[in-house]
């Protein structure tokens, strides 16, 4: 019966996702293709100095991503350093220069990792004119940066892969700011709350003192969901009773995080001219979805470890209201996304259930996806996927007419081995210099033995991945883990773009190739196998030792 | 090439443009959220709070320990589920235990859990809910499962010296269904519950 219920849920939202799948794709398409500007936002480009019909070339596009994401980068950290003499600071410090640079380098990112626990950390000023715009604006640049990879496939020779300012402006304006007003308005109706009220305290029932927070928590957190951001205003996030009441606004949320990330393949295929295209690329990322669910879901309900069957279900760092179908399928959205919200603690998750949402960020977080970056990695892999299929045969590559040349290759060869190099890096540098070693085992590991490598590997992969999650029982407010997660988060964001966007540039300034008999239809069932095997076997073969050391252990032990 | 002068004027569009959307993404839009929760849906975004007379008892959504101040539970009370929040149920601290499955303390806790469960309710430590014996995630969670609701039944009543069968009732009166029918789980707030019992009496 359970399991009934379990299936009515992840239909509910495969059917909510799938009415969404055109109007929103269409409507992306339009706003990213269209050539006419509100009056108000021709207003703001002279304010800003940009002429919003002057095309970039792919380098001038990436100067500006970086450029403006060093400013916002700037501010976050600014702000989070002046809390101390900011309004409604809820009487907080200044917030210390390691955890700040992390803060920055999260929000920024796209990551919204978090070192602190906000309660008593974060005033609301910092929330909302620092990481709140953050939700926003990085959302808006990993959609930026997809959709100008999706020009480049579509135009030929051409020099520009469009505006990024006119992009960053719509994507925020039209795009992210009504669908965050309508949705932050929907929370407030289940229960989410949004003043500026503070603590309040009371006297509870059996006569002890409760300090209940406040905040303006609906706005964000429809935001943090919409631009798969994940930064809780709360240290337990969506598991929050007040950002997640009940278990519909829990479905909503989801609904929410998946909402444009399963929604671009149907703007890829509008702007490349063949809606198939868009659907190939949903398929793959649906069947990915679908499994991972699957195998979450049965690792939760069987409730395998030593504590779930002693008490007789896994029920540890789980909500009554959600249970563990609701728990499951809100980890899966929210890991195979880079959103890193939680509505149940992963740590505490089984240890099978656990790899789970590490596996998801492994495979590089493209099914679907963060907003724009699903999508940009979908399609690295897809080039990766037609260059092996040309091997195979024996013919020179092609997608979308375009030819997958050595420069395409190298480009999206260097795209798939930056994540792995910093997640194994980064968690192999945590166990191999002795001073850091001794640190992280005594301060920041809070479960002993396996599980507590499977921590530090769970924050290595969430951070390069930009996802956010954590097996939060680790303290990785210290030293080496704020600055070392901080320049994973970096490094995992940007240095992938630009390579993106080198790809976007070079793709752009092909013509066209005529299909012939001999191309690779990349719109049938075939391709979409082929590519789901590329994105599975690239993570298995790098991520399988260092699993086998950590979650595969201890549940098979 | 890229001169210099031209870094700058891309920054310095980067800044304006970050200062516009500060004010527009940040303030404006919540300002107006805020604006329109306060006007049109005030009791939820104020936190669905309960009031017993003047005072504010608690929220609705926020759960509670019925416990004295040695943390040791309160047998006339209806029970909420085990918090690693602060010392249990600190608004102010919202947290899982994040302990995992082999973890020694999370294992030695379960079994303390389940053998106080057994014995102060007079049931088979094989009766108690998998919600009885785990902190939840948010260490903050209002509700429990009817199972365990309806376990605790004859202590509260006994307790209180009211009939069994009177709390039975009031106990599957505040069962809530899944939301729709079919999401989630059925679940029983404490805090209301608790409220509604007091009432009982009165």
């Amino acid at each position: 019966m359970d399991e009934f219920f379990a299936v009515a849920q992840a239909v509910t939202l495969a059917l909510a996702l799938a009415l969404i799948y055109r109007p929103l794709g269409d409507y992306m398409a339009h706003l990213y293709t269209s050539d006419s500007d509100w009056r108000i936002e021709r207003g703001l480009y002279r304010i800003v100095g940009v002429d919003p019909r002057s095309e970039q070339s792919w380098r001038a596009y990436t100067r500006a991503v970086l450029a403006f994401s060093l400013i916002g980068a700037l501010l976050v950290y600014a702000l989070q350093r002046a809390q101390a003499v900011l309004p409604y600071s809820l009487g907080l410090p200044a917030i210390p220069e390691g955890l700040s640079f992390n803060t920055a380098a999260s929000f920024v990112s796209n990551t919204n990792w978090q070192s602190y626990s906000p309660e008593v950390t974060m005033g609301y000023t910092v929330q909302l004119a620092g990481l709140a715009v953050q939700n926003f604006v990085s959302a808006a640049v990993g959609i930026a940066v997809a959709v100008a990879l999706v020009r480049g496939f579509a135009r030929r020779r051409s020099g520009t892969i469009g505006n990024f300012w006119v992009d960053l402006f719509r994507g925020s304006f039209r795009l992210l700011l009504p669908l965050a007003l309508v949705s932050s308005v929907v929370l407030i109706v289940g229960g989410v709350v949004q003043n500026f009220n503070g603590f309040t305290e009371i006297t509870t029932l059996a006569g002890t003192t409760q300090s209940l927070p406040g905040g303006p928590v609906a706005s964000q957190e429809a935001i943090k969901e919409l631009g798969t951001n994940g930064g809780g205003f709360f240290n337990a996030n969506s598991a929050h009773p007040f950002e997640n009441p009940t278990a519909w606004t829990s479905l909503f949320e989801i609904v929410l995080l998946l909402a444009i990330p399963f929604a671009l393949p149907r703007t890829f295929g509008r702007m490349v001219g063949s809606d198939k295209q868009g659907y190939a690329i949903l398929a793959v990322m649906a069947t990915i979805f679908v499994g991972s669910l699957v195998a979450l879901s049965i690792f939760e309900a069987n409730g395998a470890g030593t504590a779930p069957e002693l008490a007789g279900g896994a029920m540890e760092g789980k909500e009554q209201r959600f249970g563990i179908f609701g728990s499951a399928l809100f980890g899966s959205a929210s890991t195979l996304t880079s959103t890193g919200a939680v509505n149940s603690m992963h740590d505490s998750f089984t240890a099978l259930g656990g790899m789970m949402p590490m596996l998801n960020m492994m495979l590089g977080e493209v099914a679907p996806g963060g907003v724009g970056s699903g999508l940009y990695g979908m399609l690295v892999l897809a080039v990766i996927a037609v260059f092996i299929a040309g091997l195979l045969v024996g013919r020179t590559p092609e997608y979308l007419g375009k030819k997958i040349g050595p420069r395409e290759i190298k480009l999206a060869s260097l795209y798939i081995l930056v994540t792995p190099t910093l997640v194994l890096a980064g968690t192999a540098l945590s166990f191999a210099i002795p001073g850091v070693r001794e640190d992280v085992e005594s301060i920041s590991i809070w479960n002993p033995g396996i599980h507590g490598m499977s921590e530090v590997l769970y924050a290595f992969t969430s951070a390069s991945n930009n996802n956010g999650s954590a097996f939060a029982g680790l303290t990785a407010n210290t030293p080496w883990l704020n600055t070392a997660l901080g320049v994973a988060m970096l490094l995992g964001r940007f240095v992938p773009i630009v390579l993106v966007l080198a790809i976007a540039g070079s793709l752009a300034a092909q013509d066209k190739t005529p299909a012939t008999a001999g191309t690779l239809p990349t719109h049938r069932p075939q391709f979409v196998g082929l590519l789901i095997g590329v994105t599975v076997i690239v993570t298995a073969l790098t991520y399988f030792p260092v699993l086998a050391l950590g979650p595969l252990a201890e549940g098979l032990s | 090439m890229v001169t210099t002068r031209t870094t700058m004027r891309t920054h310095w569009v980067a800044l304006r443009t970050m200062l516009i959307f500060t004010l527009v993404l940040g303030v404006a839009y919540t300002i107006v959220v805020t604006g329109i929760g306060q006007l049109a849906l005030p009791a939820q975004a104020n936190g669905s709070v309960i009031r017993s007379g003047d005072d504010i008892v608690g929220s609705a959504l926020i759960g509670q320990s019925f416990t004295d101040a040695d943390w040791e539970p309160l047998p006339e009370w209806f029970q909420s589920r085990p918090s690693a929040a602060g010392d249990g149920y600190d608004a102010g601290a919202s947290s899982g235990s994040n302990y995992g499955p082999e973890n020694a303390d999370l294992i030695a806790a379960i079994e303390e859990r389940k053998a106080q469960v057994a014995e102060s309710n007079g049931v088979s430590p094989d009766d108690v809910p998998a919600d009885a014996l785990t902190a939840s995630a948010s260490g903050l969670d209002p509700h429990i499962s009817p199972e365990y609701a309806l376990l605790q039944v004859p202590r509260v009543a006994a307790e209180r010296g009211l009939a069994e069968a009177a709390v039975r009732e009031l106990v599957e009166s505040r069962i809530q269904a899944r939301d729709l029918g079919y999401l989630g789980e059925p679940t029983v707030n404490v805090l209301q519950l608790n409220l509604a019992l007091a009432e009982l009496e009165g």
